[in-house]
């Protein structure tokens, strides 16, 4: 501990999902994930685990369900189509209410699309995802690191809400390495599993049911009003972004992840030429950090989401500025990732003759 | 006075919604004395399926979880992976298993998972309202096949038992009926060892219970007992598919 280690993003995730207490992985294959379900066949019966190499998405993630009806903290991970593939049982676990870590290394589509880097997938992520009103708590690591530091918060996230956590990184966030480090992280007092069916000999008395089936609408609407207080409080208690120079911004720039990383680049040269632009990064996609697009909308002359989409983030952005001041958007698809210097003529673009 | 009939400990005591006539009820009762008889019901999670038995998770007196359409071999698979101690089982029909959860069951299987599968055959989509199956037989009529399942049209009907048996996975296979209360008597003594077999880890079982629907059929219930014996059984033959103790075959 303590010790700096080089690691790729995929495998950097496996290891932290094991720090974190997570003894068992059902996964599938698909481009560019593939070397965390590696890495977690190899890793995990060292710990007395086991990765199962599902028959398709689907499976894995209904393992993934009966995994965590049980009460273990369990993680599947996949990117782009097989994402969309597990949405049924993504709506399933959010119906039960189960805790679960799903990791989407995000590839270009629509469809089988390719296998670069890309952002496509925020409205699936941020918007559920699957049938029903329900959300997934969405975090977008920007560095190795960081994905490190989120894979533990989304344990503890998803056991505190018994709700699925989804990690949104991209091919690059996947396989580029960086030296991390994986601290000892003070246990966080987490409520006690006396839902999850472990046998009634562990809970005499009482006979745990997991289910998202209410026949009755009055119960089924009670149900959603109970999810729906959920996740008001959790966009209450568990907003995470990293503001960057958006004080005095006359520009402020909304991206995350690999993006957020290129809007640096080009900050920094924006900075040279006198040029005055800020970063708003959310960490969480959803719940979406709407305060500080508020608090800049005072002061800034303009706004710009930098995307590897067609305009996905923005939406979120035009909610959170709402009409204040005008929001810009550019972005690339199918797997090409923005130059800094694109970006920075987009700066210039938007501040045009004030800069 | 000696008691000599109650109600096994593992099935609750509610009214079931099943329809008149209905063979899920016979089923129900014995999957709960097989737990009852060897003593595993505090240790017991079962797995309802999305069909007919949807609410099973209301009948039995054990820990249960209610899976996605077809996916219960995937969610077993789950919870057995991270408790091995706990007695795990699905309780599944035709259009959930054969057909939408066909891919989950084969791989269930194959893997020898150690879990037990109970796959309740009566050929049609029970509570959808009377759809053809993929167990359908050829010639008769749903409300998707209203002029007879025609193999041109609409395929043949899958045997389940036979298929699975194909694989080295399984360690038990057997198909049974309960339309005569010997075949009842039969079909107890296969559940129970579908569930011993898990007890003593010897892999995957699944007992395949050929069963009536009255109601979708739109038949008398006593005139559905016939046709499973007279319609169903002829192409779908009861007995051992698979046995890894039969021959003193090695899994």
């Amino acid at each position: 501990m303590g010790e700096k280690i080089l690691m790729k993003g995929n495998e950097a995730i496996g290891e932290a999902a094991i720090k974190a207490g997570c003894r068992h992985f059902f996964g599938y294959p698909i481009t560019p994930q593939n070397e965390l379900p590696e890495y977690m066949a190899r890793r995990l019966p060292e710990v007395g685990g086991a990765m199962v190499q599902a028959e398709s998405e689907i499976a894995a993630i209904n393992m993934v369900y009966g995994a965590a009806g049980a009460g273990v903290r369990v993680m599947t991970s996949s990117s782009s189509p097989g994402i969309s593939l597990k949405q049924e049982g993504i709506s399933y676990i959010a119906g039960a209410e189960l805790p679960c870590v799903i990791v989407n290394m995000v590839r270009g589509g629509p469809g089988l699309g390719g296998i670069q880097p890309a952002q496509g997938d925020y409205w699936q992520a941020t918007r559920g995802g699957g049938h029903g009103d329900y959300r997934v708590l969405v975090l977008a690591p920007a560095g190795i690191q960081e994905m490190v530091d989120v894979v533990q918060d989304a344990f503890d996230l998803a056991d505190k809400y018994r709700n699925p956590v989804m990690i949104l990184g991209d091919g690059m966030m996947g396989q580029m390495m960086e030296p991390v480090m994986f601290r000892d992280e003070a246990v966080t007092k987490l409520p006690e599993k006396d839902w999850a069916t472990t046998g009634t000999r562990h809970h005499p008395g009482r006979r745990n049911v997991i289910n998202s089936l209410y026949l009755q609408p009055d119960r089924l609407e009670e149900h959603n009003d109970h999810l729906q207080r959920k996740y008001a409080e959790i966009e209450a208690n568990e907003v995470r972004y990293e503001e960057v120079d958006v004080e005095g911004a006359e520009l402020v720039v909304a991206a995350y992840g690999t993006t957020a990383r290129i809007v640096r680049s080009a900050m920094e040269a924006a900075k040279q030429a006198g040029l005055r632009v800020g970063l708003i990064r959310p960490i969480t996609l959803w719940p979406f950090p709407v305060e500080p697009f508020e608090r800049a909308a005072e002061h800034a002359k303009a706004f710009l989401s930098v995307e590897m989409s067609a305009g996905q983030m923005v939406e979120d952005v035009r909610l959170a500025v709402n009409g204040k001041k005008s929001v810009h958007f550019y972005g690339r698809t199918g797997g090409m990732v923005p130059t800094p210097e694109a970006v920075l003529a987009k700066f210039k673009e938007i501040l045009g003759g004030e800069a | 006075m000696a008691k000599v009939f109650e109600r096994p400990k593992a099935l609750a005591d509610v009214v079931t919604h099943y329809c008149p006539g209905c063979t899920h009820g016979i089923i129900h009762r014995l999957v709960a004395e097989a737990i009852d008889d060897l003593g595993i019901l505090d240790r017991t999670i079962g797995v309802a399926p999305v069909g007919c038995a949807v609410l099973a998770y209301n009948y039995f007196e054990c820990d249960m979880q209610e899976a996605a359409h077809g996916r219960a071999p995937a969610v077993c698979t789950g919870i057995k992976r991270v408790r091995p101690e706990a007695i795990v089982f699905s309780y599944q029909g035709d259009g959930d298993l054969a057909s939408i959860g066909a891919g989950e069951i084969v791989h269930a299987a194959a893997r020898g998972e150690n879990i037990t599968v109970i796959f309740v055959n009566n050929g049609i989509y029970g509570m959808t309202g009377g759809q053809m199956a993929p167990t359908t037989l050829v010639g008769h009529k749903t409300t998707t096949s209203p002029y007879g399942r025609d193999p041109k049209l609409q395929g043949y009907p899958v045997r389940i038992a036979e298929m699975l048996a194909t694989l080295d996975g399984p360690a038990y296979i057997e198909r049974v009926a309960v339309y005569t209360p010997q075949l009842v008597m039969k079909a107890k003594q296969a559940i129970k060892r579908a569930f011993a077999n898990q007890v003593e880890g010897k892999g995957f079982s699944l007992i395949e219970v050929l069963s009536t629907c009255p109601t979708n059929w739109g038949m008398a219930p006593v005139d559905a007992l016939k046709r499973v014996a007279n319609e169903m059984v002829p192409y779908y033959p009861l007995g051992v598919y698979k046995d890894i103790d039969a021959k003193g075959e090695d899994k």
